[in-house]
């Protein structure tokens, strides 16, 4: 049996600083789908308005956001913006800023795709039988919309969870920065804790986003 | 606080060629990786419709594990935790690796979506009218199932196009790698990250363009339903 550095996990504390590590992404990518979901919504709604100065706007604004690399993001906040406005950013502010523009960037676009997914006789069979503008939004389209929506916003708190692991690189001390400092204390006496390490690693995320797929995934089953 | 937007155009002239070569190197491995990405893919899509014992179990726990992982997590376990247990690969190569084993459950997603769109009915008409099995696939099932899976393709080839901007972890001289160093190197963080925009757009735009066109011209000659 090769030694494949697990054993180093169970040394001191290291098991509890690599979950540290794994809370501290987990912790960004929560505060910024809490925050990017109302905005999100609102930015959604205001999509399928049909103000073109406001459209065109958005829309820059979207494609810009959805084209460039998080990482990208990442750089031009916490390296640009400090150096332009000369302001100070500590890494995990830069990439809750950056990680809330994105998810409201994806989640204005699946907000407006369950919106614009209702079908138009949906509207106009709820002016057929009366019904005022408050009241089709509010019994019609407002909760087969979300019906829709709850499982692609779920997705997208598994798509931030996994996106959160770039802000190692800029310097945030995350899981990954943690196991680059248990290996490296650990050098001598286990050399070949890096495997251990990276497969727990992996292991974890995979259990943290996992369950979350399943839900998604069961909820779009069976709300279809 | 200094609002200095001023670009140096002479230090930004002496920065593209670097660029360029980090940018031809994004785009070698994004397109490698996102080419095997599609060959796994097609194979795990084939697997799971056709429903083959055992390979389709297999095939279901790599698309769980691969969706649900960070690229960089595999990355740092490809590059870093495999050569302990004595499997060593380049820089490159575990860039194209990393890619294609993300990019391969997507790929499988996204053909077995549109492999799943078509109704059972036209494959039974298909062998009602005498087609053989390998006809149906590529006559009957194919061209719709294209339809429907082309959206989710561009999507992902995008996405993956993206997600190579965290190859510079394993130390591959990508666009992100040049931009870090010349910011560490010289402070030249405005022109360094100017050019690093300017270039992920001059790869990523004519490819969401292309994506589009392609996406409205398949919808018009998909099947009404």
């Amino acid at each position: 049996m090769p030694d494949l550095g697990i054993e180093v996990l169970f040394k001191g504390k290291n098991m509890l600083r690599l979950l540290g590590g794994l809370w501290t992404a987990l912790r960004i990518s929560l505060i910024a789908v809490v925050i990017s979901i109302p905005l999100g919504i609102l930015l959604g709604v205001l999509m399928t308005k049909k103000n073109r100065m406001l459209h065109a706007i958005l829309r820059v604004y979207l494609e810009f956001i959805r084209i460039m690399p998080q990482m990208v993001l990442l750089f031009l906040v916490y390296f640009g913006t400090t150096r332009s406005f000369g302001w100070d950013l500590s890494g995990e502010v830069a990439s809750i800023i950056v990680f809330v523009l994105w998810g409201t960037a994806e989640m204005s676009d699946l907000v407006r795709g369950a919106l614009i997914s209702i079908p138009k006789h949906q509207y106009e069979s709820c002016e057929a039988l009366g019904l005022s503008r408050t009241q089709t939004y509010l019994y019609v389209i407002i909760p087969q919309t979300i019906r829709r929506l709850i499982p692609l916003s779920i997705n997208l708190i598994t798509r931030m969870i996994k996106t959160t692991t770039l802000v190692l690189m800029i310097g945030v001390v995350e899981v990954l920065k943690v196991a680059q400092q248990i290996i490296e204390a650990n050098r001598m006496n286990s050399p070949n804790a890096a495997f251990g390490i990276y497969l727990t690693i992996f292991l974890l995320y995979f259990l943290a986003c996992w369950p979350i797929s399943l839900l998604a995934r069961h909820l779009e089953k069976k709300w279809r | 606080m200094s609002l200095d937007f001023g670009l140096n155009w002479d230090v930004i002239a002496q920065y593209i060629p670097l660029y360029q070569k980090a940018a031809i190197l994004t785009v070698k491995l994004g397109v490698l990786g996102v080419l095997f990405a599609v060959l796994i893919g097609l194979v795990c899509a084939l697997v799971q419709y056709y429903k083959i014992p055992v390979l389709k179990q297999i095939t279901a726990v790599y698309i769980e594990l691969s969706r649900n992982t960070p690229l960089l997590v595999q990355l740092f376990f490809i590059y870093y935790g495999l050569p302990k247990i004595g499997l060593k690969i380049s820089a490159s190569v575990c860039g194209v690796v990393g890619l294609a084993f993300l990019g391969g459950s997507y790929m499988a997603e996204a053909f077995r979506s549109g492999l799943e769109a078509v109704e059972p009915i036209q494959t039974e008409s298909a062998y009602s009218l005498g087609m053989n099995r390998a006809q149906t696939f590529r006559y009957v099932i194919l061209p719709q199932a294209m339809s429907v899976s082309v959206p989710a393709f561009v999507a992902n080839v995008i996405f993956l196009l993206k997600e190579t901007s965290v190859f510079s972890a394993v130390s591959l001289m990508d666009l992100m790698f040049t931009a870090k160093d010349l910011i560490g190197l010289y402070y030249k963080t405005t022109e360094a990250l100017f050019l690093l925009v300017v270039f992920y757009l001059i790869i990523l735009l004519p490819v969401s363009i292309l994506g589009s066109i392609v996406e409205r011209r398949i919808r018009r000659a998909g099947f009404g339903d």
